[in-house]
């Protein structure tokens, strides 16, 4: 390390591995303890909306949120400008 | 009250074996009954980085398929009166391990008056791996400085959450702790490897050890004396650190920085 080291700036690839696992972890966690079907429930309901509606993969969110004892299954989808 | 502690990392090659070794001589050193296990069935090691792979004569599925005693599979350690090896068994497969077999084993180490019971996992998530953590009390999840091991090991804390005895129980579930290896604190500096604080705030566990990267582990293997047992090594002082952490002594973290350069140092490079 000499006299420029002191005035680089580019990200540590340390500092680029933790950003990645950051986000890994945290998308790895949430899908988690979910009951075992939700991947093939996403897939299903996508393919139902669109035979209706041409929605992006991504527009579809499942979630189960734990709320005391009872267990609800949310749903959303964002549907495109044109459709409306 | 005997204390399982499963030591596991889902990726291999990270330094269980070595630290299932370490972490058994160390608590033996502090006059616990401990007996450590080998779950890796096919692919047993822990015999040699203890060095007694020419005393196996009875293995962990030889008791558990009631085909010797246990008495008669445990192996007892040359150097600490306290200390006994279980191996794998090299030739069956991993379905010789049965969860009710291996409770039963647990069970009469408990009547025999173990303190501890530390199991060696093997790698990945498969029966050996779960078996090994099934019944744990405790977890020391080894972790290298590295985006596989990171991410491996967090689904190892997933499936400790969730397919345990304890998990299952809704008891508290396993304690966890997390053990740094192959720790670069030179390379941490230079932004080339995680910090231990970075791994820490990514995994959310407790620090129970950071074991810096030395040549002091291979030699220890190659002469089968646990690295804990070389006094002179950095390696044994982190492992006896990370015992005492174990056993709810509060000890600071060493070897975890390089001492600081002087400015000329810094100006001029070195």
């Amino acid at each position: 390390m000499g006299l420029l080291a002191l005035f680089r700036r580019t990200p540590s690839s340390a500092n680029v591995a933790k950003e990645r696992l950051r986000i890994i972890v945290a998308q790895e966690r949430s899908a988690r303890g979910g009951p075992d079907y939700m991947p093939l429930l996403r897939r299903e309901l996508l393919e139902v909306i669109r035979k209706y509606v041409n929605v992006d993969p991504g527009a579809v969110q499942i979630n189960v949120e734990r709320d005391g004892e009872h267990e609800v299954l949310e749903f959303s989808v964002a549907l495109p400008e044109k459709a409306r | 009250m005997t204390e399982i502690i499963v030591v596991t990392s889902g990726k291999g090659g990270v330094g269980k074996t070595t630290t299932s070794a370490s972490l058994a001589c160390g608590l033996a050193r502090r006059g616990k009954k401990v007996a450590v296990i080998d779950f890796d069935i096919g692919l047993r090691n822990l015999d040699l980085i203890m060095g007694c792979e020419r005393r196996v004569v009875y293995d962990f599925v030889n008791v558990i398929q009631n085909e010797c005693t246990l008495r008669q599979a445990l192996i007892k350690d040359k150097r600490l009166e306290t200390l006994f090896v279980l191996a794998a068994s090299q030739t069956r497969d991993k379905d010789a391990l049965t969860s009710d077999g291996v409770r039963r084993v647990f069970d009469e180490l408990a009547a025999e008056g173990f303190d501890y019971i530390i199991c060696d996992s093997p790698a990945g998530i498969e029966k050996g791996a779960h078996l090994a953590m099934y019944f744990a009390d405790r977890a020391v999840v080894v972790v290298n400085p590295e985006v596989s091991s990171v991410r491996d090991s967090d689904r190892i804390l997933g499936l400790l959450a969730s397919k345990t005895h304890r998990a299952e129980q809704g008891n508290g579930g396993v304690k966890e702790h997390l053990l740094l290896t192959r720790y670069s604190p030179k390379r941490v500096a230079s932004g080339e490897m995680m910090s231990v604080d970075d791994v820490k705030e990514i995994l959310g566990l407790d620090v129970v050890g950071v074991v810096p990267e030395s040549t002091d582990v291979l030699q220890a293997s190659n002469a089968g004396v646990p690295v804990i047992l070389n006094d002179e090594s950095d390696v044994s002082r982190a492992y006896e650190d990370a015992v005492a952490r174990l056993l709810g002594e509060t000890v600071p973290l060493r070897f975890i920085s390089e001492p600081k350069k002087g400015f000329f140092a810094r100006m001029f490079g070195g």
